[in-house]
């Protein structure tokens, strides 16, 4: 089969900071540029899009320099951190922006998914919804019309159909949106993490669809997300961004290797005492935080499977309520969330106060793990919020099995075992 | 054979297209969206009110009551010997189509950049949509101006309807361009220039008093001599007034006027929609 999509020499650059105002003798300037045929003076070749550095001029390349082609019936995951250029990707793909340089060639027609029920009135009831969101995703009425009742037996909401929107629960709301866009007539489907919604066995049901499209109607997917688990299932290629170039592009085992190779680095402590650079907000702020092997375990560097360790956090309360709801989430690099932990703390107002989590040893898999941090008032209205504070990686040095591969399932338990002859008579 | 196979492509996207590829076809294409967008705008509109479409009459007739109390009882202005409620709504009506369309393609990037940012359809479609449902509106108001025009021929009040009338249709399409075009080239230029959003909404206001909806054109020149000038080149007033001379038989209207006006609408609309296209293809990065 041919080409699909052919991208070539891609970059998409943005403008940071305030745009419009005190721009207009940018502007002019820019103009005067352009009509004698010069560069753009504020266009700086060469820098690339890292979010911790300040840059030199205020423009930043979002994507830089990207090639690649993708195949008719190919399923091509799109992966790489926040700000990786992902989702600008998908934006030149699905003509919502265009692109500052280069192009891209499209076989077919695109029909893309950027985010689930585009356009939905809430006023509207169910059945007219179908053919606004399906026209807006460029459906005909005829074609609509045609694969109505698939939408609607898909969504599972035919009792509701003649029920404006804002009457369904979120998760109809989201399984009907999911729905039309399902059902469009494209060769080619650009999705977002659109699957982040929604509960367990409507994603599943999604990426079984997204599954016969790819592979039983040979159309063309491409698919961005965080869960690489998703990834590795619904694509059989991946393209990894990092900064706005491309990575690396191939099969997607190798590719989804590669990234969790880049992006193991690990941050076991971060400290913010200066005030230049806090993390958090007029409301909380994170002085210290990081993963301790607790006391009593051997001196070393590593976190072994069965080390217990102690995740610490140094927090500043700037409320007037002292009583103060922490939790987190631990998470694995793919997306999957092993748990979930949170209490209410006593912390004073203006006091520093240190909260230690303890976690015992052989619990977690070897594995990478990223910690997110949320701290709400007594009434749970949220105060700040941060993900990926901390990255630790979790190894596992010896083993005693004698099997090599890697242990399957999130958490990695030493429960007993026991043994007993059984004698027969 | 590869080769040839290399030039069939659907659909390039490039960083910048020619100046006047307009993407019409693009729009026909999508036309259904269009209908659906009207639709949606008038079940939204009256679902959840008690009067229902009943609001479209009310601002007008309150309007109307309004102008014949302070511009014809208190301040006494001319028209031209018309029933002052007739003169009066004819020229709101009118007016208000122009306005809404204006007012409201004006804000189309703003209002609809959630939308834009998530999905690609040709961006024109929206600001059609617009044109359309005030045209709904449009006619439902000059409903009431007709029941309005009856009850006053029935108690026998003095007006004339002339084969201006004809030319109605045709003051329409360049009203409704007219908004359009103008309201294209302002929200293309508030996305990057915010303050221009402050300029329509008491711009239109003050605009309406140099057209001539509350006055004929007529009293404004022999009153103004020197200045009428400006009243006569502004681009609605000719409409207002071939629309009065039309159904009540009244208004200073002339062929170059007519002239006047219809080139003046198509440059607008040409303008509009070419600064239009060329703003539609980044400015989900800026606003």
């Amino acid at each position: 089969m041919g080409v699909a999509i052919k991208v070539e020499n891609l970059s998409k650059a943005y403008q940071l900071g305030e745009i419009g105002t005190g721009t207009l003798s940018n502007d002019l300037k820019r103009w005067a540029y352009k009509v004698r045929g010069k560069e753009d003076p504020f266009l700086k070749i060469g820098e690339t899009n890292d979010r911790t550095t300040k840059g030199e001029s205020n423009m930043v390349w979002s994507l830089k320099d990207i090639n690649f082609e993708i195949e008719q019936g190919d399923a091509v995951g799109i992966i790489g951190r926040n700000g990786a250029g992902k989702s600008t990707l998908l934006k030149i793909l699905s003509r919502v922006t265009s692109p500052t340089t280069g192009s891209v060639k499209v076989k077919g027609r695109v029909a893309s998914l950027l985010e689930v029920g585009t356009g939905f009135h809430p006023e509207l009831t169910g059945r007219e919804n179908i053919f606004l969101n399906g026209a807006i995703l460029g459906m005909r009425k005829a074609e609509i019309k045609k694969h109505f009742d698939a939408i609607v037996d898909f969504a599972g909401v035919e009792r509701y159909i003649d029920t404006p929107v804002k009457r369904y629960s979120s998760g109809m709301y989201v399984r009907l949106a999911f729905a039309v866009a399902a059902h469009l007539e494209s060769e080619i489907l650009v999705v977002d993490e659109v699957l982040a919604v929604g509960d367990a066995e409507f994603q599943k049901k999604c990426l079984g669809k997204m599954n016969d499209v790819s592979k039983g109607e040979g159309r063309t997917i491409l698919f961005v997300s965080h869960n690489l688990t998703a990834v590795e299932t619904l694509c059989n290629n991946g393209i990894l961004l990092n900064s706005g170039f491309l990575e690396t592009s191939g099969a997607v085992e190798k590719v989804v290797k590669n990234y969790i190779n880049l992006s193991s680095t690990s941050t076991r402590s971060i400290e913010f005492n200066s005030i230049t650079n806090p993390i958090g907000n007029s409301k909380i702020r994170i002085l210290t935080a990081s993963v301790e092997l607790a006391e009593g375990e051997p001196e070393s560097t590593i976190i072994d499977i069965n080390s217990k360790i102690n995740l610490k956090f140094t927090v500043l309360n700037f409320t007037n309520d002292s009583v103060i709801s922490v939790g987190y989430d631990l998470k694995t690099l793919k997306g999957d969330t092993i748990f979930g932990s949170g209490k209410k703390f006593i912390i004073p107002s203006n006091q520093e106060t240190e909260l230690t989590c303890h976690l015992p040893g052989n619990f977690l898999n070897d594995d990478v793990y990223s910690v997110n941090i949320y701290f709400h008032t007594q009434t749970m209205s949220g105060l700040y919020a941060k993900n990926e504070l901390l990255i630790f990686e979790v190894k596992d040095i010896e083993r005693e099995t004698g099997y090599l591969g890697k242990v399957n399932g999130f958490i990695r338990t030493n429960f007993a075992w026991s043994v007993k002859e059984l004698s027969r008579p | 054979m590869e080769k040839l196979e290399e030039e069939k492509w659907d659909l390039e996207i490039k960083p910048q297209n020619h100046l006047f590829e307009l993407h019409l076809a693009d729009v026909w294409r999508y036309r259904d969206l269009l209908g659906l967008l009207v639709r949606r705008d008038f079940v939204s509109f009256y679902k959840q009110t008690i009067l229902g479409p009943l609001w479209f009459f009310i601002q007008p007739l309150f309007t109307t009551i309004i102008y014949t109390f302070v511009f014809g009882s208190l301040a006494g202005i001319s028209t031209d010997g018309l029933p002052q409620p007739l003169f009066y709504m004819a020229g709101i009506t009118a007016w208000n189509y122009f306005a809404d369309c204006l007012t409201k393609t004006s804000t189309v990037f703003k209002d609809n950049s959630n939308i834009f940012g998530k999905v690609y359809f040709p961006r024109l479609i929206m600001p059609l949509s617009i044109v359309v449902s005030n045209l709904v509106r449009f006619g439902v108001q000059m409903l009431l101006f007709l029941l309005l025009m009856g009850v006053y021929y029935l108690n026998g009040a003095h007006f004339t309807i002339t084969p201006y009338i004809f030319l109605f249709p045709l003051l329409v399409i360049l009203m409704a361009l007219q908004g359009l075009g103008l309201g294209m080239l302002i929200t293309a230029m508030t996305t990057k220039y915010r303050d221009l959003a402050f300029l329509v909404t008491f711009g239109v206001q003050l605009l309406m008093y140099a057209t001539t909806v509350i006055y004929p054109l007529s009293s404004a020149i022999i009153k103004y001599p020197e200045y009428a000038w400006m009243i006569e080149y502004n681009p609605m007033t000719p409409i207002i007034e071939g629309f009065r001379l039309g159904f009540l038989g009244e208004g200073s209207f002339t062929w170059t006027s007519l002239g006047y006006v219809t080139l003046v609408s198509l440059a607008l609309t040409f303008f509009g929609l070419v600064i239009f296209n060329k703003v539609e293809k980044t400015f989900v990065d800026t606003v």
